[in-house]
């Protein structure tokens, strides 16, 4: 029954009504429908592929120089795969060698830890903040919205004196905890701003008919928007996770012990020893780059969709 | 050398996790505190007094907190000295050091948390619901505001008050303070120089040039690729994934692989370059009897020849730009084409039938429909490019002889690797008014104070 009503409303459909011919004109003549024609198709994939080579060759490099072996660092062929590739720097850098064990997993833990405190501390901040931003008309509102959107607009190196003065004066140099209130600096008013662009997406009906029915105000922020804001909490988290897991300027100022380093300053210990250990680097490079490129290319669409719901924002 | 051992990963996570529990223990007091003061009302006087009393004591004893901390940073230091404020300031720590003595350590934390707890908990008893129509957007916005105001507003203060000292390295633990220090801090900035060579208006110059070819590139590039990619094609999805990978692959990674490329012998330009140049020798050796052909060949490859990326001045400039170039499209790209993609293929079809050529539908539809994705893409854009140095950090670390340096990049050096704390202070506020003035001149231009209010 079900099949066969749709069978029918497929075959009777309504006829599309014949689009009036063009005015003759001269202009008409020459009209014809969309669609490319081959050799223009040609032409766009080919610029797509030049495009899509300057963008993959200097990363496909990185992973050339991590196949070299030691004595083939420096060389100006141009392949892809080099000569006598082994994954020795790549041994070397996850198992250590014999008497010298690998710091590679402690850069990725120091790491880790700061990133996900930071991630955290900016939504533990923000996540009710941005709702009152959003739902309230209070005094200060439109000034905090506005200091909000400047703190968007000043580099953060504005604020790396007093910051790093104010941090070493606690004694937090060479700990997590500074460089974790560093990269707080841009990740909560980041925070704050994407989510009440966020929230201002999710209709009011809905709380008002709550509160109507009775519920708290709090009750609904809850019960309601929680649920409904998760997706954009997790931009959030990814977003902060993202920036302050690859910053490496600040890091360098806040550490300067080697077995608090992050994994960029780690990887730079590579190049500033006598002899530079550009295979090591890469290899390196890859291992990190490789999940977090993944992780960011899977969450860009709504990465994407959270930039410009917040205004937008490197 | 360390190795991630089980001990380093219990220390450092405890480490950590005590950092977030007593934020989050510390701002739950906070908030209990507010809340009660917004959406409760004491009942009789009995409670009106208790209530009263130990609301003006958790005051008091948060301002003594707040002016001790200011008075650590050094920020009210004339302050106390006048009004010889000190042994009240350093009251709670000598209390503090006492209570330390006598208990162990997690109840050294937890028995004041309770106790506050216990207080608000008697307060709350003591009162009745008193309604409030934005006490909850005050409580709400509490944490944000606690936080925000000492990550940027106090460290703002700071380097007001900076730029009016003669910090410096010698000077670190006793800068002295004083208007005339700043006078001749603000007049350094513009006359002397910046880092070490390099005037101010030599480095706001090359920021500016920055600044516009890369938005210039960002833009035309991200355009094309949008505009190439939009439309019903094959393979569109992994032409998109390919061309995002600039953005996605960190950025520290990339720029330290560019940095490599720039090398004279074994950097990628440079073989190309040579090859090319290899190109053109050969041919012109097989065309000598062509006059004509083998001037032009011979020209050629006279003319093309490696560079020196990271001594010569222009070709450094030139270097760093190029990786920014590359970094930056992808962004552009996707925001662009997100823009694209919300315009309706009927204006096309209907241009079409009027006979609009492809030039005047981009012209007359594509790029007017664009604009709201465009101009704030490119005016924060200009502020990212502005600010961000991180490239020229990792590709040239400025040099050869700062002739890379933007501002900000300057002003990293003032203070990391000269120490010049109070100039810096001065430049950095410098820097703020410029930025400053842009953005007014685009909110201006704009009108994009409208999106925020609503």
């Amino acid at each position: 029954m079900k099949g066969k009503e749709l069978w029918s409303s497929v075959v009777e459909a309504p006829a599309v009504p014949a689009r009036p011919w063009p005015r003759l004109q001269l202009r008409a003549l020459f009209y014809r429908p969309r669609g490319d024609s081959p050799v223009k198709r040609l032409f766009i994939h080919l610029a797509l592929w030049v495009a899509c080579l300057i963008a993959v060759y200097p990363v496909l490099r990185v992973v050339t120089i991590s196949l070299r072996p030691a004595n083939k660092l420096l060389t100006t062929s141009l392949a892809i795969i080099p000569e006598d590739a082994t994954l020795v720097n790549y041994i070397e850098l996850l198992f250590g060698r014999p008497g010298r064990p690998t710091e590679f997993y402690l850069w990725i833990w120091n790491s880790l830890l700061i990133t996900v405190t930071t991630a955290t501390i900016g939504l533990l901040l923000s996540a009710t903040a941005a709702y009152a931003f959003s739902r309230f008309r209070f005094p200060g509102r439109n000034a905090g919205l506005i200091f909000l959107l400047s703190t968007q607009m000043f580099p953060a190196a504005m604020l790396l004196l007093p910051l790093f003065i104010m941090i070493s004066r606690l004694g937090l140099i060479n700990s997590y905890l500074g460089l974790v209130i560093a990269y707080s600096v841009t990740a909560v008013p980041f925070s704050i701003w994407m989510l009440k662009g966020y929230y201002d997406t999710i209709p009011r009906d809905l709380e008002e008919a709550a509160l109507i029915d009775g519920a708290s105000r709090l009750g609904v922020l809850w019960h309601i928007i929680r649920p409904l804001s998760t997706p954009a909490l997790a931009i959030a988290f990814l977003f902060n996770f993202m920036s302050s897991w690859n910053e490496y300027i600040v890091a360098r100022i806040i550490l300067n012990k080697r077995e608090m380093y992050t994994w960029p300053l780690g990887l730079w210990t590579f190049t500033e020893q006598y002899t530079v250990l550009w295979g090591k680097f890469a290899a390196a490079s890859i291992l990190v780059a490789v999940p977090v490129t993944l992780l960011f290319l899977y969450s860009s669409r709504w990465l994407i969709s959270g930039l410009t719901l917040g205004g937008v924002k490197e | 050398m360390g190795a991630l051992t089980p001990e380093v990963m219990v220390r450092s996570l405890s480490q950590v996790l005590s950092f977030i529990l007593a934020i989050a223990l510390v701002l739950a007091l906070l908030e209990g505190y507010v809340y009660l003061l917004f959406f409760r009302r004491p009942r009789a006087l009995l409670g009106a007094i208790f209530t009263r009393t130990v609301q003006s004591a958790i005051a008091a004893l948060m301002l003594l907190l707040f002016l001790r901390f200011l008075d650590r940073m050094g920020l009210i230091a004339d302050l106390v000295a006048a009004l010889g404020l000190a042994p009240l300031l350093t009251l709670p720590e000598r209390v503090w050091a006492a209570w330390s003595a006598l208990s162990p350590m997690p109840w050294r934390l937890l028995l004041p948390f309770f106790l506050i707890l216990a207080l608000e908990l008697l307060i709350y008893f003591a009162g009745e619901p008193r309604p409030s129509r934005l006490g909850l957007a005050y409580v709400l916005i509490l944490p944000a505001l606690i936080g925000i105001s000492f990550l940027i507003i106090i460290p703002f203060l700071f380097e007001v008050r900076l730029a009016f000292s003669n910090m410096a390295m010698y000077t670190a633990q006793n800068p002295e303070f004083g208007l005339r220090y700043g006078i001749e801090n603000f007049i350094k900035v513009f006359t002397g120089p910046v880092a070490k060579d390099a005037t101010f208006f030599e480095v706001f110059g090359r920021t500016v040039l920055w600044t516009a070819i890369n938005v210039f590139f960002h833009v035309t590039g991200g355009l094309i690729l949008a505009l190439l990619l939009n439309r019903p094609m094959r393979l569109r999805g992994l032409y998109r994934t390919i061309l995002i990978l600039p953005w996605a692959v960190p950025s520290t990674i990339t720029a330290m692989a560019w940095r490599n490329e720039f090398d004279f012998r074994y950097g990628l330009f440079n073989i190309l370059l040579r090859n090319v140049q290899q190109f053109f020798t050969d041919l012109a050796a097989q065309a000598q009897s062509l006059p004509l052909i083998y001037d032009l060949l011979a020209w050629l490859s006279q003319a093309i020849h490696p560079v020196p990326w990271r001594q010569d001045p222009t070709w450094a400039f030139i270097s760093v730009v190029m990786t920014n170039v590359w970094l930056g499209i992808p962004f552009m790209m996707v925001v662009i084409l997100g823009g694209l993609q919300s315009i309706s293929q009927e204006y096309y079809e209907a241009a079409e039938i009027d006979g609009a050529s492809k030039w005047q539908q981009f012209r007359h539809i594509t790029l007017p429909l664009l604009r709201p994705v465009l101009v704030p893409a490119t005016i924060l854009g200009t502020v990212w490019t502005f600010n961000r140095f991180e490239v020229i950090y990792l590709v040239t670390q400025g040099g050869p002889q700062e002739k890379t340096d933007i501002l900000v990049s300057s002003l990293y050096k003032a203070i990391f690797q000269f120490y010049r704390y109070g100039f810096s202070a001065a430049f950095a506020l410098v820097i703020f008014f410029i930025l400053l003035l842009w953005s007014i001149f685009y909110l201006r231009i704009t009108k994009g104070l409208r999106g925020v209010y609503e």
